[in-house]
């Protein structure tokens, strides 16, 4: 019963993921006969590539800024949104929503809103009198990357706001009337129950945003194709780049291996220091 | 003072939200120079000509109606396929069903992304590149892992009785798999699906390195094409958003728990 299944999974995932592991020992434009050349790849991509540096460097500071603030958020708000009112259901629902747009629509609207000129946010800056400050969000090169990541926190956060009222809501309600027994403050409260307990969740919400932001290719395609010079591009527009606009694809390959390793130690680092936590507590 | 900061906050982050949407929306019916001196006024004169445009001159229904047969295909068979995965993998094997659960897992740990140069050859190679096809099995491929996981964990959950019962009586697995085991996992299906069909509605990625010609791009693929085309004119942009995003948005209105459900199961232990 799991035949179909697994020959769909073997021969378009499995495989080529072996492939993939052949190819990044080549040299090889995609057209004309391959030549081995083993390792060559991979040691010039790690020792000498300074444009994959970037790159790489790019990916984890989008990530880190982005698993920080869409943490943060999303936990603040799931604290605020944790009873079942019918206020709350309507906020979680509007909080929500961007969840189910594509990246290509989320990133066409934010780069209006960025427009220099005819954006809403200049507008909007404008009106409160810091028009001529105004930065070039998407055009300023140290500032990009950091544009992009608060798109990617508008569009999910609302998606973990979800996971973690469904986590908080776990939590049992009498830890907390005992705590105001006592007569402990709402910060308290947090430090002493809700993060402790939520750590379960907070784990499943750092792991999942983790993955997401090496998946923005979609929205940084549409906003910035990883530009202006690769002040946004991470390590998947980076390989797209590499394969289907400078034809190189064994280099490519090469790139997309040492993307799989990062992101299998991330994730294997994250479980680690998830264990631990549990351990102390 | 609590309460101050929490409905203050909240008002704040709910604006940050419908604003963008309200513009868009608006915009779409607007010309261009609204959009710009009174981004969230609605518009002085209600336009169509942005849709007609859309729909006459750029043709956006043959995208539109890709996406549709790319989503809607992806998704029943990735069901179909992951429910008897899922099925054999929790209720039948044990050893052959622990290896299986581990490849497949594999696929959970790796972003699919990483897999586009080998499939981008391999389908050169087998002719599915410029073929809706092609993405409809890139589209099972890639989300099989995920779905026979979230799929195995809820049949493990079902009372083992229940399937005693049906084999004693003389049901064979296909029919304790169609009776009993799809019925009621109906809600997890249903979750899953719309997980699937929000993947596959959205994704650039494999459409873009895979599709060519204009007549087999899917909607993600045209909204870039869009980008640039009229670029001086986000009426236009907002526009084509808007129909891109109205199944999605018409599904999510009258099914939000299933949204929510379905585009959060992905993470349990994701």
């Amino acid at each position: 019963m799991a035949l179909p299944a697994f020959a769909v999974y073997a021969s378009l995932y499995l495989y080529p993921a072996l492939t993939n592991l052949l190819y990044a020992t080549q040299r090889w434009d995609g057209i004309t006969a391959p030549e081995f050349t083993g390792f060559r790849n991979i040691t010039y991509l790690l020792t000498e590539d300074d444009l994959f540096r970037k790159a790489l460097g790019n990916n984890l500071r989008f990530m880190l800024v982005v698993v920080i603030f869409q943490t943060g958020f999303a936990l603040l708000f799931a604290t605020f949104l944790l009873k079942n009112s019918k206020t709350n259901i309507f906020l979680r629902i509007v909080f929500f929503f961007p969840t189910i747009l594509s990246s290509v629509s989320v990133g066409i609207i934010w780069t209006f809103l960025y427009d220099p000129n005819y954006g809403s946010i200049t507008a909007f800056l404008k009106t409160i009198g810091l028009g001529d400050r105004a930065p070039l969000w998407l055009g300023n090169e140290s500032l990009t990357l950091y544009s992009i990541a608060l798109t990617q926190v508008w569009f999910h956060t609302g998606q973990m706001i979800v996971i973690y009222v469904a986590g908080l809501q776990q939590i049992p309600k009498e830890l907390y009337e005992a705590a105001e027994v006592d007569g402990a403050t709402r910060w308290q409260q947090f430090k002493g129950i809700t993060w402790p307990m939520a750590l379960p969740t907070t784990a499943v919400v750092v792991a999942y945003t983790t993955i997401q932001t090496f998946k923005a290719f979609d929205l940084i395609f549409a906003m910035t194709g990883g530009g202006p010079s690769y002040a946004s591009e991470i390590l998947v527009t980076q390989i797209y780049n590499t394969a289907f606009i400078s034809q190189k694809f064994g280099y490519a390959s090469a790139q997309s291996v040492v993307l799989v390793v990062l992101v299998l130690f991330i994730t294997w680092l994250q479980r680690k220091t998830l264990r631990l936590n549990d351990g102390t507590k | 003072m609590y309460k101050v900061l929490r409905s203050s906050l909240l008002s704040v982050y709910a604006a940050i939200i419908l604003v963008p949407c309200m513009i868009v929306i608006t915009g779409a019916f607007k010309t261009d120079f609204e959009i710009y001196t009174k981004p969230l006024s609605l518009p002085a004169k209600w336009s169509f000509d942005n849709f007609r445009k859309l729909f006459v001159e750029s043709n956006i229904a043959k995208p539109f109606f890709n996406s549709v047969t790319v989503a809607v295909f992806s998704v029943l068979i990735t069901l179909l396929f992951a429910s008897l995965a899922a099925y054999a993998i929790s209720r039948l094997m044990t050893v052959t069903g622990k290896v299986l659960f581990l490849l497949f897992s594999l696929g959970l740990a790796i972003p699919g992304q990483v897999n586009i140069i080998p499939i981008f050859q391999l389908f050169v190679k087998l002719n599915l590149n410029n073929s809706l096809i092609g993405l409809i099995l890139v589209n099972i491929a890639l989300t099989l892992p995920i779905s026979i996981f979230i799929l195995s964990a809820f049949f493990k959950d079902l009372p083992k009785e229940m399937f005693e019962c049906a084999g004693m009586d003389g049901a064979g697995q296909f029919r304790i798999y169609r009776s009993i085991a799809l019925p009621l996992s109906k809600p997890a299906l249903g979750a899953t699906a719309i997980f699937l069909f929000v993947i596959c509605w959205n994704d650039l990625l494999y459409p873009l390195m895979l599709i060519t010609e204009t007549s087999k791009k899917t909607l993600p693929l045209v909204l870039i094409d869009y980008k640039g085309e009229y670029f001086a004119s986000y009426s236009m942009q907002f526009a084509a958003i808007l129909v891109a995003s109205l199944p999605m948005v018409l599904m999510y209105l009258f099914m939000q728990r299933t949204f929510q459900a379905g585009l959060t199961a992905g993470a349990v232990k994701g």
